[in-house]
């Protein structure tokens, strides 16, 4: 990563100055990477825990009888199945299989957006039966909004490397992108599989 | 100066298209809360992507190459620089300029304490400004050291050229500004009066100020959390060859210890908020009597705020375990136990948060084990001042103005310590709760553990950062002067604190004048030494005398290299070989340069002036 003072800009990662000098170790480019995404993680499990102690210091375990517990468990199947999809995703540019590639980001992606699409539902549905204002109603919107977010940020992280994917990009061996998209999408499952008995089993 | 022009831009027009689609999708007012939320986060947006985020980040998205500003000279501290040094001064330029903001605001209430009754503030004013006040400070408290000097003196201290994640770290930094607007706009939607803790059921009923208070701190955390997985993934992953774990210079373990504090509990206080938040503009109702609890607000924003405290003084002891070595010409005592310590700090600072709800209703059992573990972090707390002591103790003191201010940080942070006690004490507790009490020995270990250390930090690495050296004379006034102006203020409030004097209300029994008066003259005194300070500093930076690499022929890298340093730090691979710390010891050498870059380190053989 060097630069040259001259211009008003410099391109990240682009050796421009070959004049013998010393020139910084970035060896431990991927390592950061990783430890940075895990940390990044730890943290977000953190957000979380704080909400959920919410859900259980107002309420307890307290759920309405109108709980659409079809649906919930549907999209909980999807959101399951969409982490192996995932995956096979990364597992496929591992081995630089661009069509599985591509076609894993795909089902991955759809996964996601049905996911999203039965939350809204959903969340119509719960406008009328325990609106924010009722107890079990505000830890309600509060997890499911926070999910809701973290599914769609995780589903443009997707079409990005997705659509990059589709330019070119990545290969076996220069895959991180691709990596920490999944990463990052199994740890939003992984949430739901906490926040989908809090709400809905216990 | 074009990219802030351009993310004002961009930011006025995200705030206004937020507010427009707002109101025109459910109707409304445009100062409805709901209408600033949205115009909040398109602006804080506008702003990101203006400022250069675009550049560096969102071209990576659409497959071209990411590319950031490298203008010389001042125009790159007002561009998207991912330059470490660049960032780090901006830090310390932006949080100093919000200290002496902050520092005005005090100056407000002391001169409305000065008498009974209502002189300049009304009482709803005197709470606005309180608030203001507040979260100011505690903001440059938690980033002031970690943001300034971390950013700067860290990657250089353990032979990196950078941080892990150089754009991350300019994204971190260019959130800073956006929550400095915010807070200090909040005034114009009526500002906010529930204090920096900002305490429900109040903050979700007060004006709509508080919004502006809520995004802000949201912004201000997300911004401390990127910070600090940066650093901890820094000093993890690039450490020069030779840093060992056991050579690591102790600022870099402390700034490391705040770090992995930082990024687990902020979002315990921007999860609260998100919480009041969403009280106020979504209808949930988390904190309202009838169907959430109040305490669950306390419970949260403790759980980030006790630890915050520790965020902010461990960068401080991390300043003075760094300096006091380099004046008292002696190895640093105690180098390991003051390492656990901080860890155990770490450690220790997440199971005390309930203390500060022994009034608060909370279930009695409780009670007992928070008191205990409370008290018990005074025990690592202890070794810190133990290994301080043990350095200057015999040492050739060379009273430089750090090293004054190095004191004046043992003295006023031992008396927040030990009044900290009675806090941490149930029964006493119940007496001081709420009183000035606390408000004195919160002062006490905040400004005394953290400021006194970012001062220090301030005049102990100036000749790094500007490559000049400050008046050494005016330096030493202004130590002396900080020190005591500071405890002439604090100490008459314990007084009345402890005769039941209540904090956050703008007037106050007759009985209590005369304290109150000697410490609001001591106050004004207080602050005004801070022209001394800011004087000193911007006349030295432009026409001090040149400082050299070294001028206080100490051992640790950042000393190594040129003031300021090369772009990237180092011309040549720096190589650790020994212990950072090692003063007068015969032949010892920290750390030695590949090829003819720099030349050797210094070894203590060459002799030493003190």
């Amino acid at each position: 990563m060097t630069m040259d003072t001259d211009q008003d800009t410099a391109v990240i990662g682009a050796n421009d100055d070959d004049h013998g000098e010393y020139h910084p170790d970035t060896a431990f480019q991927p390592r950061a990477n990783k430890i940075g995404l895990w940390l990044f993680i730890f943290s977000e499990c953190f957000l979380f825990a704080a909400f959920l102690s919410a859900r259980y210091f107002t309420t307890g375990t307290e759920i309405p009888e109108e709980v659409n517990q079809g649906l919930a468990l549907l999209l909980t199947v999807v959101l399951l199945v969409s982490s192996i999809s995932a995956y096979l995703a990364e597992t496929s540019i591992r081995y630089n299989h661009r069509r599985n590639f591509k076609i894993f980001t795909i089902a991955t992606i759809v996964f996601g957006l049905i996911f999203l699409v039965g939350v809204v539902i959903e969340l119509s549905a719960a406008t009328l039966h325990y609106p924010p204002g009722t107890p079990y109603g505000t830890s309600y919107f509060m997890l499911i909004g926070l999910h809701g977010f973290h599914v769609l940020t995780g589903v443009i992280g997707l079409t990005i490397v997705l659509f990059l994917g589709n330019k070119g990009h990545y290969g076996a061996s220069d895959y991180w992108p691709v990596e920490g998209v999944v990463k990052y999408w199994h740890f939003v499952d992984l949430a739901w599989v906490v926040i989908y008995p809090t709400l809905y089993l216990f | 100066m074009k990219y802030v022009a351009r993310g004002a831009v961009l930011a006025f027009f995200g705030y206004v298209i937020g507010i427009w689609l707002t109101v025109a999708i459910r109707g409304g007012s445009p100062t409805d809360e709901v209408a600033v939320v949205f115009g909040f986060i398109l602006a804080l947006l506008g702003w990101l992507g203006g400022i250069g985020g675009f550049e560096a980040f969102g071209r990576q998205w659409i497959g071209k190459t990411p590319v950031v500003s490298t203008s010389p000279g001042w125009r790159r501290y007002f561009e998207f620089s991912i330059d470490h040094k660049v960032i780090g001064v901006q830090y310390g330029v932006t949080l100093i300029s919000v200290f002496l903001i902050g520092g005005l605001g005090a100056m407000l209430l002391r001169i409305e304490l000065a008498s009974v009754g209502q002189g300049i503030l009304d009482l709803d004013d005197f709470n606005k400004v309180l608030s203001m006040h507040g979260i100011l400070m505690v903001a440059v408290a938690v980033a002031g050291i970690l943001g300034a000097f971390g950013n700067y003196i860290i990657p250089i201290q353990i032979g990196a050229a950078d941080m892990a994640f150089p754009r991350l770290n300019a994204l971190a930094y260019w959130l800073i500004p956006p929550v400095a607007v915010a807070l200090l706009g909040a005034p114009f939607l009526g500002a906010f009066n529930a204090g920096w803790t900002a305490y429900a059921p109040l903050s979700v009923t007060n004006d709509s100020g508080q919004i502006l208070f809520n995004l802000a701190i949201i912004t201000f955390g997300l911004s401390s959390i990127l910070g600090g997985i940066n650093v901890i993934v820094t000093v993890i992953t690039m450490r020069a060859p030779g840093m060992t774990w056991g050579r690591l210079p102790i600022f870099t373990w402390a700034g490391f210890s705040a770090s992995l504090l930082s990024f687990c509990v902020t979002q315990f206080f921007a999860g609260a908020l998100v919480l009041v938040t969403m009280d106020r503009v979504a209808g949930t109702s988390f904190f309202s009597p009838d169907v959430g609890r109040g305490l669950l607000y306390e419970h949260i924003f403790w759980f980030y705020s006790h630890p915050a405290v520790y965020i902010m003084v461990l960068p401080g002891f991390g300043v003075i375990l760094e300096l006091v070595p380099t004046f008292a010409r002696k190895p640093l005592f105690a180098y390991k136990a003051a390492v656990v310590s901080l860890l155990s700090i770490v450690g220790l600072s997440v199971v005390v948060w309930a203390h500060h709800m022994f009034t608060s209703g909370m279930a009695d059992f409780l009670h007992g084990p928070f008191m205990i573990l409370t008290e018990a972090i005074s025990i690592p707390t202890g070794i810190i001042f133990l290994a301080m002591i043990g350095t200057l103790w015999q040492g050739r003191l060379w009273f430089r103005t750090p090293l004054i201010l190095a004191f004046g940080w043992l003295f006023n942070f031992l008396i927040g310590g030990i009044t900290g006690i009675f806090l941490a004490d149930v029964a006493t507790d119940i007496h001081l709760h709420d009183t000035y009490y606390v408000v004195a020995h919160f002062h006490y270990t905040i400004v005394g553990g953290s400021i006194f250390a970012l001062l220090a930090a301030v005049f102990y690495w100036f000749p790094k950062i500007t490559g000049r050296m400050y008046n050494e004379r005016l330096g030493k006034t202004f130590a002396i002067w900080v020190t005591v102006a500071f405890n002439f203020t604090f100490i008459p409030l314990f007084w009345v604190g402890i005769n039941g004097m209540n904090r956050r209300v703008g007037d106050y029994p007759e009985a209590f004048e005369g304290p109150n008066r000697f410490a609001s003259i001591s106050a004004l005194i207080l602050g005004a030494s801070f022209l001394l300070f800011i004087g000193n500093l911007v006349y030295s930076a432009v026409r001090g005398p040149k400082a050299g690499p070294n001028p206080w022929n100490s051992r640790t890298i950042e000393w190594h290299v040129s003031s300021p340093p090369p772009q990237h730090n180092f011309t040549s691979q720096p190589r650790v070989v020994g212990h950072p710390y090692d003063y007068g010891v015969e032949g010892s050498l920290h750390v030695v340069f590949d090829g003819n870059g720099n030349g050797s380190g210094h070894s203590e053989s060459e002799g030493d002036s003190a």
